[in-house]
C-alpha cells in the first residue's frame, strides 16, 4: 500500500507541472495574446469613439440631427425588421425538416443553406443585380411594370436576407439534431397536435439557441456593407443604410459625423457581444450542440 | 436505434426518399425550405453562372489576364494568404492561452475575440484607416520606422488579419479544450520535455483544425470589402482588391467583366471549401474527429 501511495501523493503535490508550461512562459504567452488583441481589435474600436468625440459632445450630437441620418436609421431598422423574422421562420422550418427527419440528400441541402457564408459580400450584391437589374433576368419585365428592386429598398432587403440566410438554420440544425425526436414523439403519442407539440416541446428546448442566433443575425443585418452597397445606388435619404451613410460621410471628409454614426453601430456591436457572452456563459448547453461550459 | 426484428428496415428506407416518421410537418417545412433556398440563394447564383457561361472560358480568361484585374487578383489572394497565416499563428496562441491558462479577465478577452464578427465592416474600415493613416495613432509610429501602412498592401494585410482572426481562434479553441491531458502526462512520464511533448504529441492532432481555420480566414480575406477599401487607398496595380474591381465594373455597367471576376473568386473559394472538406475527411480517418 505505502509503496503505491507515495508516487500518487507526489503527483498531487505538483499536479500541473508536467502538463503546462513554466510560469514565465505562461505569462509571456498571455501577454502576447492580450497585446495582439489590444492592438488589432480593441484599438480600432476605441478609435471609433475617440474620433466621434474628437470635436466635443455637441459636434457628436450634430451628426444625428441631419435628416439623412434619420432616414438611414429608419432604413436600417426597416431592413432588420424584415430580414431577421424572415430568416427566423426559414431557420425554424429548415431545421425542423433537417433535424427531425431522415431523407435523401440532406447533406447537400445543409451545404446549400451554408452557401451564402462562403460568397463574398460584393458577389452577393452582384447576383441580385444580375436578376433584378436593368440588364438582368427579370429587369426588363420589372421596368415595364414600374417596379424597382435594384437601387431601391427591396434590393437592400433581399441582399440583407441573402447574407444572413444561414445564421438561424446553422445554429438550430445541430442543436435540434442533438435533442432528437423522442420528446416530440411522446407529446404526439399523448394526443398533442403537431403545432401544439412544436410550441410546447420543441420551442422551449431551442429558445436560447434561437435567441442567440437571432442576435447574431440582427447584428449582421444592421451592419452589412458590401452586398448592400452594390444594390443600393447610394441615394441619400432614400437608399442609404447606416453603414452606407458612414461611408458617404467619411468620403466627404466629414470625419466627426462619420465616426459619430459609426459609434452607433459600434455600440450595437458591443451590446451584441455582451448579450452573446451572457448567453454563452449561462446557457452554453442550450445554445450549441455538444457545447461544454467554460 | 431500430428494433432488431425489422432488420430489413434500412434497406427499405434506402429506396425511399423519406424515412417514415410519426412527426408531422415534413412536407410543409421541407417545401418552405426549398422554396426560400431556391428563390433567395440558388436562383440569383444561377444567374451568375448563366452569365459567366455566356462569356465562356476564353472570355473569363481574357478578363482574368487583363493587367489591372490580374494585379487585383494577385493582391487579394496574395495578401489574404499572408494575413491568414498571421491570423493562424496568433489565433492558435490566443486559443491556447484562453483554454489552457487561468488569468484575470479571461472571459472578457474571450469575448473580445468575436469583435470582428460583431462590428460592421464599414465601421472597422474607417477605424483602421484613421488608426493607420500617416497622422494616425499607430500609422505615425510605423512611419517613423519607415513602414507605410495606409494606402498600401500593408493596410490591406492589417484589415484582413482583423477580419480573419476570429475564424482562426474559434476553429482551434474547442479542440484544444478536448485534449486529453493524460496523453501529455504519459509523454512527460516517458521522459519527453515540455517542448518535445507539445511538438510531437499535442500539436499533430490539432493540425487539421488549424488548417481549417486558415482556410476560413483566407476565404474571408479574399472576399472582404468593407473593412479594406478605406485603408487600402485603392490604387490600381498597387492596392486595389478584386471585390472593389467588381464594384467598379458594375458602376461602368460592364456586367460581363464583373461576372468574370466574381466567377474566378467563387471558383477559388469553392476550391478552398473543397480543401477544408478534404482536410476534415482526412482528419476523421486519421484522428477520429474533425
Amino acid at each position: 500500500m505505502s509503496e503505491t501511495f507515495a508516487p500518487v501523493a507526489l503527483a498531487e503535490a505538483r499536479p500541473a507541472s508536467v502538463v503546462t508550461e513554466g510560469r514565465w512562459i505562461r505569462w509571456l504567452l498571455i501577454g502576447i495574446a492580450i497585446l495582439f488583441l489590444a492592438l488589432f481589435l480593441v484599438l480600432p474600436l476605441l478609435t471609433v469613439f475617440a474620433q466621434a468625440f474628437a470635436k466635443g459632445f455637441a459636434a457628436y450630437l450634430a451628426a444625428f440631427t441631419e435628416a439623412d441620418a434619420h432616414a438611414a436609421i429608419r432604413l436600417t431598422l426597416l431592413t432588420a425588421v424584415i430580414a431577421v423574422p424572415f430568416n427566423l421562420v426559414f431557420g425554424i422550418m429548415a431545421s425542423w425538416a433537417i433535424a427531425k427527419f431522415e431523407f435523401w440528400g440532406k447533406n447537400l441541402l445543409v451545404t446549400l443553406i451554408d452557401l451564402p457564408f462562403s460568397v463574398s459580400p460584393v458577389v452577393s450584391g452582384l447576383i441580385y443585380v444580375l436578376v433584378f437589374g436593368a440588364q438582368g433576368l427579370v429587369g426588363p419585365w420589372l421596368l415595364e411594370h414600374d417596379v424597382q428592386v435594384i437601387f431601391a429598398v427591396p434590393g437592400i432587403v433581399l441582399a440583407t436576407i441573402f447574407v444572413t440566410f444561414p445564421f438561424v438554420a446553422r445554429q438550430l440544425i445541430p442543436l435540434m439534431q442533438e435533442q432528437g425526436t423522442a420528446e416530440e414523439e411522446a407529446a404526439l403519442t399523448l394526443g398533442a397536435s403537431g403545432w401544439h407539440a412544436f410550441r410546447t416541446v420543441t420551442l422551449p428546448n431551442i429558445r436560447w439557441g434561437l435567441l442567440y442566433s437571432v442576435l447574431l443575425c440582427n447584428a449582421r443585418a444592421m451592419g452589412e456593407f458590401g452586398a448592400v452597397s452594390v444594390v443600393s445606388g447610394h441615394i441619400r435619404g432614400l437608399t442609404n443604410t447606416l453603414p452606407l451613410h458612414v461611408e458617404i460621410l467619411y468620403n466627404e471628409y466629414n470625419f466627426v459625423a462619420a465616426f459619430a454614426v459609426a459609434s452607433l453601430l459600434a455600440g450595437l456591436a458591443l451590446v451584441t457581444l455582451l448579450l452573446k457572452s451572457v448567453l454563452e456563459w449561462r446557457y452554453a448547453d442550450e445554445i450549441a450542440a455538444g457545447a461544454r461550459g467554460h | 436505434m431500430a428494433p432488431p426484428i425489422r432488420t430489413d428496415a434500412p434497406t427499405r428506407a434506402k429506396r425511399r426518399f423519406l424515412r417514415p416518421s410519426v412527426i408531422p410537418g415534413f412536407g410543409l417545412a421541407f417545401g418552405y425550405t426549398l422554396t426560400c433556398l431556391g428563390l433567395i440563394v440558388l436562383l440569383p447564383l444561377a444567374a451568375l453562372v448563366t452569365r459567366a457561361s455566356g462569356l465562356g472560358l476564353s472570355g473569363i480568361w481574357e478578363v482574368a489576364t487583363d493587367p489591372r484585374v490580374a494585379s487585383a487578383l494577385r493582391v487579394s489572394f496574395g495578401v489574404s494568404l499572408l494575413a491568414a497565416l498571421t491570423a493562424s499563428v496568433f489565433g492558435f496562441l490566443i486559443a491556447w492561452v484562453l483554454t489552457r491558462y487561468r488569468f484575470p479577465g479571461r472571459r472578457i478577452v474571450d469575448a473580445v475575440v468575436d469583435l470582428p464578427f460583431a462590428l460592421p465592416t464599414a465601421v472597422a474600415g474607417i477605424a483602421l484607416a484613421a488608426l493607420y493613416a500617416p497622422n494616425g495613432l499607430v500609422g505615425a509610429q510605423l512611419a517613423r520606422i519607415g513602414i507605410e501602412a495606409a494606402y498600401t498592401p500593408v493596410g490591406i494585410y492589417i484589415a484582413m488579419v482583423f477580419i480573419g482572426l476570429p475564424f482562426a481562434v474559434r476553429t482551434v479553441q474547442p479542440l484544444i479544450a478536448e485534449i486529453d491531458k493524460e496523453i501529455e502526462e504519459a509523454s512527460a512520464t516517458l521522459g519527453a520535455g515540455r517542448v518535445h511533448t507539445l511538438v510531437r504529441v499535442v500539436l499533430p492532432p490539432l493540425i487539421p483544425a488549424v488548417l481549417t481555420g486558415f482556410a476560413l480566414a483566407f476565404a474571408r480575406g479574399v472576399g472582404e470589402y468593407g473593412s479594406i477599401i478605406f485603408i487600402a487607398g485603392n490604387l490600381p496595380y498597387v492596392s486595389e482588391i478584386a471585390p472593389l474591381l467588381i464594384v467598379i465594373k458594375l458602376s461602368e455597367y460592364d456586367y460581363g467583366g464583373a461576372c468574370a471576376i466574381a466567377t474566378i473568386m467563387l471558383g477559388i473559394s469553392f476550391l478552398t471549401l473543397l480543401a477544408i472538406n478534404l482536410i476534415q475527411a482526412w482528419s476523421r480517418r486519421r484522428f477520429g474527429y474533425v
